[in-house]
Parts: structure tokens; C-alpha cells; sequence
């Protein structure tokens, strides 16, 4: 293996408007068909289309579907404790980039 | 090598019963889990506690451990004993595919053996790759090309499984917010038994940055603003990622009002806008005339900041 820094490489980047369908989602994160199902059954994900088979789901979900999948296998919960987990978690992460970590965020400095 | 004791990562004690060792595990997972914990080094910490999970969970493999006793004193390296490990039959599997996946000790008491059947899926096509990475927010904002060093599973001459570290230098686009992906086609390693290479996929977050929190899209810059500029409004500079402008803080404007600029946050599609969230900074009464202008307002305004309070 060469120590030299590799040519550049760039890649296909997923967001939003990335629809992708069951089995290309399932590939992506690597995460098996059924599970994204019972994901979507649980409402962590949220495709768009109403039939199983017309389903678009969004590129930005991908790692949500992988942290759902890791929380359940490595802490021993269920897809509802999964869910709730999630839930929080996100309420967490935009309550943390709004006030970082001080305890009263920026409430030290309210009117 | 280092010695691991595997009952003080776990926080138990030598003779802990096996409901003891499932408890910790469980409270210990739940906080250094990556997907959970903001500490800087959960990651680090997750697979410790899951290699010592991984053999004391074990009875085969705790009583091999316990053969050991304690191990050298005061990190001297360790060797495991020549007649290690006869009379074991190590069978099981860890609670996770990959269990001591880069420790030497790990590695040493249990080999290959110990590992999980994670990688045995031999002939199969070629298998994709995840990992997560981590970049600066100006990569985003700006679109850039940044090199990333990999931890590779590869096979060596003598057919054994290391790591090795391989440098990968990937444009980051512009736009690219914090839990994309990134597909790399045929970028992936090729694992043990499998033909060619499957494509990586890289999961991207931000470094934290000086000035700007991020949230999705949109980014939140804390502006300091003097007590008569907030009160009487005021035009003051803000840096924003394409650079300062002027912003019309308005006036009666207070500690946390919160002054959208739109489109000026992350330039993905659509772009996010850059919230200034004010702070009042107080001059500090550091000189004659500072006091008597803080002793002027005190003696002239009847004002009481604890009226809310009601005292």
C-alpha cells in the first residue's frame, strides 16, 4: 500500500430528495427489507406512497434506519422502546444545536 | 500487549454472578452506545465494554479469563501463559458481530476463534461498506476535498485477518449536511472469500465549530450586542459563512431574540438560513466613567429586572 495520498475521489451524495425504493434503501444501509417494514410499521421512517411496493424512501433517513437497527441489536430493545429512543434523541440533538450543553442554555441571558 | 482486566472496564467485582455482568453490560451499552452518547471517545469505550462482555458472559471463556488472575502490575506487558487456553473450547459468539475486532489482547487469549462468524460469508458478492466520518463545517460550506484514514480489514500473507489503516481522499460536496451519506462506487474493501469490491458508503458529521451551531440545515451564531445597540436598534457586522454583513438589530431587541438571515446557512438544496441569536455583553465598570454612567441609569431609571420574579 502506497503512502502517497490516493487520487480524489467523489461520490453520489444522498439527501432529501433522494427517493430511494425498499430494496434500494435496504441496500444503502444495509439493513434487511423487514426491518425497514417494521420501521416504517413503528413510524421511525416515513416513506412516501402508500403501497409497500410504490414506496420512496428519503436518502436523508438512511442513517436513521442504521441507528434503529444498531439500537436494538447492541441494548436489547424493541422496535416501541426504538421508537421512543429516537424520539427523544432527536428532541435531544435539536435542543443541544440550539443551546449547546450549558444547563440552562442560553436562559442565563433571557429577558 | 497490555494487560486488560476486564472486570474493572465492566466496574464489577472478581466474583460478580453472571445477572451482575448482563446489568452492567446493559447500563454501560445504553451509555457509551455511539448512536447515544455525545462523550468524545463513546466509540472507543462501547467496543471495550463489549470485548468484556464478550468473555464474561462467556462461562467458557470467563473461566479461562479467571485463570489469569489480575494480570502484571502497573501495565507491564503481558504474554499469555504457554499452556494457555488447553482444556477451553471457545464456542460462542459475542452479543455482536464484531467483538475485540481491533485488541491485540483479545486477539491473543481468543483468536480467531473467539471472534463471532460475522465474516464467513464466503464467495458472497462483493459486500458494501459503511464507516462515519468526521469533517469541518467549511467543507460543506464551501465544498472541498478532504483525505480520511480507514481501519481495513485485510488478509495477510499468512492468510491472518489485521487491520490495516487505507487513505482515502473524497470530495465532499457542497451543501452536504451532518448524517448524509456519501456512495463511493467500488470504493468498498474486498473482505475474506469475496471477489472484487462493493461500494463504501461514508457517513458524514461536523466537527464542532467556533462560531456556528448546526442544526439540519440551518446554522446558529451567538451575536454579542452592546446594551444601546439592543435598546435603540443598531446596524452591527455579522460573520456569515459567505462572508461579514450588515444586520439592523432592531431597536428594544433583547438577550435571545433570535434574527433570521435567510439562505445564509448551509448552501444545500434548499439552503439553509443563519439564525443570530443575541447576547447582551455588559462594559464593565472598570473606570470612572463607566461607574457614573452605571450610577447615572441606577439613580435615573425605574427599572427592577425581577419584576417576573415578584420581589
Amino acid at each position: 500500500m502506497s503512502s502517497k495520498i490516493p487520487s480524489e475521489v467523489s461520490g453520489f451524495l444522498y439527501t432529501s430528495e433522494t427517493l430511494l425504493t425498499l430494496d434500494e434503501f435496504s441496500r444503502v444501509c444495509a439493513v434487511e427489507r423487514r426491518q425497514i417494514i417494521e420501521l416504517v410499521e413503528e413510524g421511525v421512517l416515513t416513506p412516501v406512497g402508500a403501497q409497500l411496493e410504490e414506496w420512496r424512501l428519503p436518502g436523508d433517513s438512511l442513517r436513521r434506519a442504521q441507528t434503529a437497527v444498531r439500537l436494538q441489536r447492541d441494548l436489547g430493545v424493541n422496535l416501541a422502546g426504538v421508537a421512543l429512543a429516537m424520539e427523544l434523541m432527536d428532541e435531544l440533538e435539536r435542543l443541544r444545536s440550539l443551546f449547546g450543553n450549558h444547563p440552562f442554555g442560553r436562559a442565563g441571558r433571557m429577558p | 500487549m497490555k494487560f486488560k482486566d476486564y472486570y474493572a472496564v465492566m466496574g464489577l467485582a472478581r466474583d460478580a454472578t453472571q445477572q451482575q455482568i448482563k446489568q452492567a453490560y446493559r447500563k454501560l451499552a445504553r451509555k457509551y452506545h455511539p448512536d447515544v452518547s455525545k462523550e468524545a471517545d463513546a466509540e472507543q469505550q462501547f467496543k471495550d465494554v463489549g470485548e468484556a462482555y464478550a468473555v464474561l458472559q462467556d462461562p467458557e471463556k470467563r473461566a479461562a479469563y479467571d485463570q489469569l488472575g489480575s494480570g502484571p502490575k502497573g501495565g507491564e506487558e503481558f504474554r499469555p501463559p504457554p499452556d494457555w487456553g488447553t482444556g477451553f473450547e471457545f464456542s460462542g459468539a459475542g452479543p455482536d458481530g464484531d467483538v475485540g475486532g481491533d485488541s491485540d489482547f483479545f486477539e491473543a487469549l481468543f483468536g480467531q476463534r473467539g471472534r463471532a462468524g460475522a465474516r464467513s460469508s464466503r464467495n458472497a458478492a462483493p459486500a458494501d461498506h459503511h464507516a462515519r466520518v468526521m469533517v469541518d463545517l467549511e467543507a460543506s460550506l464551501q465544498g472541498a476535498t478532504r483525505v480520511f484514514s480507514l481501519r481495513v480489514p485485510e488478509l495477510d500473507a499468512q492468510g491472518r485477518l489485521v487491520t490495516v489503516e487505507r487513505q482515502l481522499n473524497v470530495k465532499i460536496p457542497k451543501g452536504i449536511r451532518a448524517g448524509q451519506q456519501i456512495r463511493l462506487a467500488g470504493q468498498g474493501f474486498s473482505a475474506p472469500g469475496q471477489s472484487g469490491a462493493g461500494d463504501l458508503y461514508l457517513e458524514v458529521g461536523f466537527q464542532p465549530h467556533r462560531l456556528y451551531r448546526v442544526d439540519g440545515s440551518d446554522l446558529y451564531l451567538e451575536l454579542p450586542v452592546a446594551p444601546w445597540e439592543a435598546a435603540l436598534g443598531a446596524s452591527v457586522p455579522v460573520p456569515t459563512p459567505g462572508g461579514t454583513v450588515q444586520l439592523k438589530v432592531p431597536a428594544g431587541s433583547h438577550g435571545g431574540t433570535t434574527l433570521r438571515l435567510k439562505s445564509r446557512g448551509i448552501p444545500s438544496s434548499p439552503p439553509g438560513d443563519l439564525y443570530a441569536v443575541l447576547g447582551i455583553a455588559l462594559p464593565a465598570a472598570d473606570s470612572d466613567v463607566a461607574k457614573s454612567l452605571y450610577t447615572q441609569m441606577a439613580a435615573a431609571l425605574p427599572f427592577n429586572p425581577r419584576a417576573a420574579l415578584g420581589v
